[in-house]
């Protein structure tokens, strides 16, 4: 009897609590003005960076593909950061080193395929390949890994230590790159022939810079998608309130320490892409420098944007191509511009063009 | 006599030359309200935080439902069935006091490692949320941003958290703190009717609220409880009368 009442109870409170979010979605789509400016914004976004570089192919301009494909990577390895930096709070210095490996990764093994040597031979024998699929499967897990180590112990700070810890880490690798001498050292590593990819002629600049791009969709459908999901719940509340999400009884550590290392895959595959890019990696790719580009890249978009980080990239490669052109001291002008992002647009170029995002 | 849902077993806690916590053995049953008083400095947020985790205590056991807790996380309590409210609101201020309340639900319901359904659209944690904050006649507010709301509602949202875990033992830490006297005289209500189902452990400064709240008081000084006792008994003692009604006014 009182189970029979409660039931129903519970279900019409169901019912309304559905029927809530029904007249919240509708309330949404009503104040759509800024929904339309703001898809309208990202859709402009998205489509030109696909149409011109198809564009420029096919009126003969390879340089502005190959353009377009640097946009596209540096846009995907600034959405993994952002997941760490945006997303959940955790303001990592050192994530050139994840952009870094992958770029090895793609670097080591082509070297080996190339030489017919193997990877090693103790105490099971790894060969190199030259398979795009291996070299990013590898990539990802590897860089996986490294950021669960070197999340595990520095996700035991935060603030100004986490920066720091994670700054050193980088640092640490960064020199052990520089000083080993088998693959380059400081001279870096040629990627002689492109890897390949099945189906698909890589070598071909339109088909290279499709593969990036499709590349950055995923990145950016995976980085919305997880937000949306219980666990994308946990890490907005382990950024805005860990002690509520603890109180909960949702220990934030082990939700950090994941979205660290999803962060850290996504940008170790673009590092990948970077290496077949350019068909060379260096110790560069893992230097401070760009982690702090990576940093500014985010900060410029929009932090915590899921447009930020192509926002970013667009603005910071143009700057660095058309500026770098005229005078080599273009920086300046960067800082100029970012000094006016942080003073004026505190979410971002794209917050400033497409509106702030509304929090549910 | 009922069995204690809460029970702490002579704890020490020792900061430098400062005994915060002295030999402290309290409980807490089921269907009552247990408030916890004492002047400024006596220990009691010490004893919340060995109570909720953040504190581990030199010496001593707490139990919850008959588990020790002693060393277990905040997190773990929590699952465990410990919700708590604070002094200072803490709450996601951005976020709506739907999103705020579900991250209970959702911890109570599984582990967070699920990564691809999106929630603004699960019933099953929107439901139980729902009727948390129906509980605390915030129903209404439900799809506000926490900073929208009053000092007063977010102290509704506090204990609708709490709620949404479904707890074994509530560990409100001064509810009606900042509260006027009608909001106050709400969550006095509204904690009158809660306290049925889950027991409150109240650690509270208003002796109006107190008083008309607590089947049993424990009163604490300088680390120790100096006394123990239904109000009326309480408003009796002369030690408490001189360490602590005697020189602040209520």
């Amino acid at each position: 009897m009182t189970n029979n009442t409660s039931t129903s109870n519970s279900s019409s409170l169901a019912n309304r609590a559905s029927q809530r979010t029904t007249t919240d979605a509708a309330l949404a789509s009503k104040a759509n003005s800024h929904f339309d400016r703001k898809g309208l914004v990202q859709l402009t976004l998205l489509g030109l960076l696909l149409l011109l570089p198809v564009a420029a192919y096919f009126l003969g301009h390879i340089y502005y593909v190959n353009l377009a494909s640097r946009i596209t990577i540096i846009a995907m390895a600034a959405v993994g950061l952002n997941l760490a930096i945006g997303y959940g709070g955790m303001v990592s210095f050192g994530h050139a080193v994840y952009f870094g490996l992958g770029g090895y990764v793609a670097g080591i093994s082509a070297f080996h395929a190339f030489d017919l040597t193997p990877f090693m031979s103790w105490p099971f024998t790894v060969p190199g390949s030259d398979s795009m699929l291996v070299v990013w499967l590898v990539a990802v897990l590897l860089c996986a890994l490294l950021a669960l180590a070197i999340g595990a112990i520095s996700l035991r700070t935060t603030g100004v230590y986490f920066i720091m810890i994670t700054l050193a880490f980088a640092q640490m690798i960064y020199y052990f790159a520089n000083s080993w001498p088998t693959y380059g050292g400081q001279d870096g590593l040629p990627i002689y022939i492109r890897n390949t990819l099945p189906l698909a002629d890589s070598s071909n600049a339109l088909t290279y810079f499709l593969i990036c791009f499709t590349g950055l969709v995923l990145a950016m459908a995976i980085t919305s998608r997880l937000m949306k999901s219980r666990f994308g719940a946990a890490l907005t509340m382990a950024r805005l309130n860990d002690v509520r999400l603890a109180t909960a009884g949702i220990n934030p550590y082990p939700i950090r320490l994941v979205s660290f290392v999803i962060s850290a895959a996504i940008t170790g595959l673009a590092g990948a892409l970077y290496a077949d890019l350019n068909g060379f990696v260096s110790p560069a790719m893992l230097s401070w420098h760009f982690s702090g580009e990576l940093m500014v890249i985010v900060i410029l978009g929009g932090v915590g944007r899921l447009y930020g980080p192509l926002a970013g990239a667009v603005l910071f490669v143009m700057m660095e191509t058309l500026l770098g052109g005229i005078t080599e001291y273009w920086q300046l002008f960067l800082g100029l511009v970012l000094l006016g992002v942080v003073l004026f647009a505190k979410h971002g170029v794209l917050g400033w063009l497409a509106g702030r995002e509304r929090n549910e | 006599m009922s069995e204690s849902v809460l029970s702490l077993q002579n704890l020490h806690k020792r900061f430098g030359a400062l005994q915060a916590t002295n030999d402290v053995s309290l409980d807490l049953h089921q269907g009552e309200i247990h408030a916890l008083i004492g002047p400024n400095g006596a220990g009691k947020s010490t004893l919340i935080g060995q109570i909720a985790g953040n504190i581990r205590p030199d010496e001593g056991s707490v139990y919850l439902v008959g588990r020790e807790i002693t060393s277990m996380s905040i997190a773990q309590r929590a699952r465990l069935g410990l919700g708590r409210s604070f002094q200072v609101s803490s709450l996601a201020e951005p976020l709506s006091v739907m999103r705020n309340v579900m991250m209970g639900v959702q911890a109570l319901q599984s582990h967070s490692f699920r990564f691809w359904k999106p929630v603004a659209s699960d019933q099953q944690l929107l439901t139980p949320a729902y009727e948390a904050l129906e509980r605390m006649q915030l129903s209404h507010r439900a799809w506000t941003p926490v900073f929208e709301l009053s000092h007063g509602e977010r102290r509704q949202v506090e204990v609708a958290c709490a709620l949404a875990l479904k707890p074994r033992a509530l560990l409100l830490d001064e509810p009606m703190a900042g509260l006027g006297p009608e909001g106050s005289a709400k969550l006095t209500e509204l904690l009158e009717a809660l306290k049925l189902e889950v027991p409150i452990l109240l650690i509270e400064h208003d002796m109006e609220a107190v008083f008309r709240l607590a089947d049993r008081i424990s009163v604490l000084v300088s680390g120790s409880v100096i006394a123990h006792g239904d109000s009326h008994a309480i408003k009796q003692d002369p030690r408490v009368r001189e360490a602590y009604l005697g020189d602040s006014d209520a």
